[in-house]
């Protein structure tokens, strides 16, 4: 342990403790702004300096370990004066259009320049404005905001290594751009959003679909349904000021139809359908022993940078649907069919804790229905964003249930939104496929929580399966990497069955989750997946009555023709250089 | 020879310069810490650095190709844009730009309809900045190959651009 005092208040801290960390526990919050809990300092940004008694200059705070002995200002007057000026010389290059930005009241750098007393602007905007980057369907970018933290890059570089974002050009030419400048749209990208939920200023942000939304909602000729993903109801509460993974399942029911949805279904029953597709699909590659290990479909992002990096794994892929991609189909034929409803009429939304969401509704092979399955794509802090402009606050609301026939969940669909819980429920009910008997303690704990990668290995009566589960694009390199060598030198993997989340800690930390998310929230979202999976009274996919009403009077079996026509689809090999789909050799 | 026919021949040859390109990569294969030297070798072979050498490069090297691409832009040496056979430079020095260059400068950029590091499309001519080349008693001054231009005004522009083929 290392002694040493922060403004005259002594501590203790473990070796290699950065000043930041060590002033905290101290008392004392040094403003930051490049600084995030979730990765690595970069000292970018100057704002977190302090003075050290007996070393020159200013340290900055992030990146300087507390020494024995230290004897740490952290907030004297030259240190006051630095920081305002950093403060001001960052405005002088950047849009401060607040009240226009759709980051405002969640801004950091807006936060920031109330913390140090930002008043009067001493220098005038400089440099030209810059194009705003719009070629991509998910994500937009407005470099004219940006304050070259250069997190996005560290997140998209090193969490997800993907490599879409980078400093390109020098001095004040500087922007962070993607190769030849071509926009996120002509990159590598994979839409999930991680850039944007890691920017402190409103750099990044969704391509909203709000407005779409809103006239669909107004037009008495459309019929508007609405799902919504497992994440979405363990953050909504978020933007309403509730505590970070309050469950507000029936709340969200409530506030959906109030804000005028014509029906409110859900994601987690094709979630709960998703699961009796790729549990038979898991059942037929295990006894046929080909294309093993089977790999999870239902992240947008992971399938986009499965098509760029991984495409020689096609063949492992599930062939299933997402399941936004699985409702979307169902909403227009099924739905329609049953309630009567021309499916021409009907918009369908969905609202998720994703952006890759919006790419994969637009990828042209997702029309099963014969028209685009999922019309439009909100984030959670869109519809956030509608709830709060129709006056609607969902701690106030009801707890209510979903609509009819699209809308029942067990608990197996629930835990979809957390690492680990595709395969879990997929476990859950494999084992009644291959067993006939059904899996007495259906909590299999060994794949859940926030480590990097989780192996297990469970006993389906005899049969073993080993199982792997990564979330974020970086982990899901390396175990893929492991699996490339050993079919390459001993003709198959250890794996039979591996779950790939793009995001970091699953859907929980979406690309479309509220501002300020960091692991611990994300964590703690998906601890509430787990309570509401253990409330409910059905917690295994196979036993969901609606799905097996659909399977009885619809698609008659799971893989059946009809489903394959519906709910499954096919991947295409990318480029790495501009993410477009390669031509077939 | 005509003009036409020297272009056609400039692209050929930039056609038969890939397999030299992919003998320096084969050197430097996966070296990712070799990148601005192999930058360097391609932009001597092609003169300027075109993308599909970019993107060769980065595959080549295994690093990713927005790590290429902020290489290049960020060091003034590279270019990604092929030079033009005459180099117009425009004295930005002190003195110079005292005398009105920037005028003149602003004129070059109009006249050409390209910007500064820019080169046309017919690639007759190239735009770069220059600060000071001992010319200051004939400020403003400028250069066109070895030729020096001294007390441009900017309606001078045309007609000794014109002398340039």
């Amino acid at each position: 342990m290392i002694k040493a005092t922060i403004n005259n208040v002594e501590i203790e801290a473990p070796e290699g403790t950065s000043i930041l960390w060590a002033a905290k526990k101290a008392g004392f919050t040094i403003p930051t702004l490049c600084n995030h809990p979730d990765l690595k300092p970069g000292g970018q940004c100057g704002i977190c300096v302090v003075e050290i008694e007996g070393i020159p200059g200013l340290k900055r705070a992030c990146m300087t370990p507390v020494g024995e002995g230290f004897k740490v200002k952290t907030h004297t007057p030259r240190i006051m004066a630095t920081r305002r000026q950093l403060v001001e010389l960052i405005l002088s290059n950047h849009d401060t259009d607040c009240l226009t930005c759709v980051k405002n009241n969640n801004c950091e750098l807006q936060q920031l320049a109330s913390i140090v007393g930002i008043n009067v602007h001493d220098y005038s905007r400089s440099g030209e404005r810059l194009p705003i980057d719009r070629s991509s369907v998910s994500i937009v970018r407005d470099p004219n905001k940006c304050i070259l933290c250069g997190r996005c890059i560290q997140v998209c570089s090193n969490v997800q290594t993907v490599d879409a974002l980078a400093v390109n050009h020098r001095g004040f030419d500087t922007v962070i751009t993607t190769a030849f400048d071509a926009g996120l749209g002509n990159s590598v990208c994979i839409n999930c959003g991680q850039c944007v939920v890691h920017c402190p200023v409103g750099a990044l942000y969704e391509k909203s679909a709000t407005e779409e939304v809103w006239e669909a909602l107004h037009d008495p000729d459309k019929f508007v349904v609405v799902q919504e993903a497992p994440a979405v109801r363990v953050m909504l509460g978020e933007e309403f000021g509730m505590p970070t993974g309050s469950l507000v399942s029936g709340k969200m029911h409530a506030a959906l139809r109030r804000l005028g949805f014509d029906a409110v279904l859900e994601t987690n029953f094709t979630a709960d359908l998703t699961i009796m597709e790729e549990g038979t699909e898991l059942i037929d590659r295990l006894t046929s022993g080909r294309n093993l290990p089977l790999i999870t479909s239902c992240s947008p992002g992971w399938i986009k940078f499965m098509e760029t990096y991984f495409h020689d794994l096609i063949p492992h892929m599930s062939t299933a649907k997402s399941p936004q991609q699985m409702f979307g189909a169902l909403a227009k034929t099924y739905y329609a069919e049953v309630k009567g409803i021309d499916p021409g009429k009907i918009v369908s939304v969905s609202i998720m804790p994703c952006t890759a969401k919006k790419f994969e509704c637009q990828r042209p092979e997702m029309n099963a229905s014969g028209y685009q399955d999922v019309d439009y794509v909100l984030t959670t802090r869109e519809i956030g964003r509608m709830m709060r402009e129709a006056g609607l606050d969902v701690k106030e609301m009801p707890d209510e249930p979903p609509d009819d026939i699209l809308g029942d969940y067990t608990g197996a669909a629930t835990i979809f939104g957390a690492t680990g819980g595709v395969m879990e429920a997929a476990v859950r009910s494999a084992y009644r496929l291959v067993t006939g008997k059904e899996l007495e303690n259906v909590e299999i704990k060994p794949v859940r929580g926030l480590q990097g990668i989780k192996e297990a290995e469970i006993d389906i009566d005899g049969t073993r399966v080993k199982v792997a589960v990564a979330h974020s694009c970086g982990q899901a390199r390396k175990l893929l990497n492991k699996v490339q060598d050993q079919i390459a030198k001993e003709g198959k993997s250890e794996y039979q069955f591996i779950e790939v989340m793009a995001c970091p800690g699953g859907c929980v930390g979406g690309g479309g989750q509220s501002w300020g998310s960091n692991m611990a929230k994300r964590a703690r979202r998906g601890e509430s997946l787990y309570e509401e999976d253990r409330s409910l009274p059905l917690r295994r996919s196979h036993e969901n009555p609606s799905v097996l009403a659909l399977y009885e009077k619809f698609l008659e079996k799971p893989n059946s023709e009809k489903a394959h026509k519906l709910l499954h689809t096919h991947y295409y090999k990318r480029s790495t250089v501009d993410g477009k789909i390669k031509p077939a050799s | 020879m005509s003009q036409e026919k020297q272009c056609q021949c400039a692209e050929v040859q930039e056609e038969e310069l890939y397999p030299r390109l992919e003998e320096v990569i084969t050197e430097h294969r996966g070296k990712g810490q070799d990148l601005i030297m192999v930058l360097h070798k391609a932009q001597n072979l092609f003169g300027y650095l075109p993308r599909k050498a970019q993107e060769m490069v980065a595959e080549g090297l295994n690093v990713s190709l927005n790590e290429v691409y902020g290489v290049i832009t960020f060091y003034n040496f590279f270019s990604t844009v092929p030079q033009g056979r005459n180099s117009v430079k425009v004295c930005l020095g002190t003195a110079c730009y005292v005398r009105g260059s920037q005028e003149v400068l602003d004129k070059a950029q109009k006249e050409l309809g390209i910007k500064v590091g820019g080169t046309t499309e017919d690639r007759r001519y190239s735009l770069d900045v220059v600060r000071c080349i001992g010319a200051c008693g004939l400020a403003p001054a400028m250069l066109v190959n070895e030729d020096v231009y001294g007390r441009v005004k900017s309606p001078h522009l045309p007609d000794i651009l014109a002398k340039y083929e």
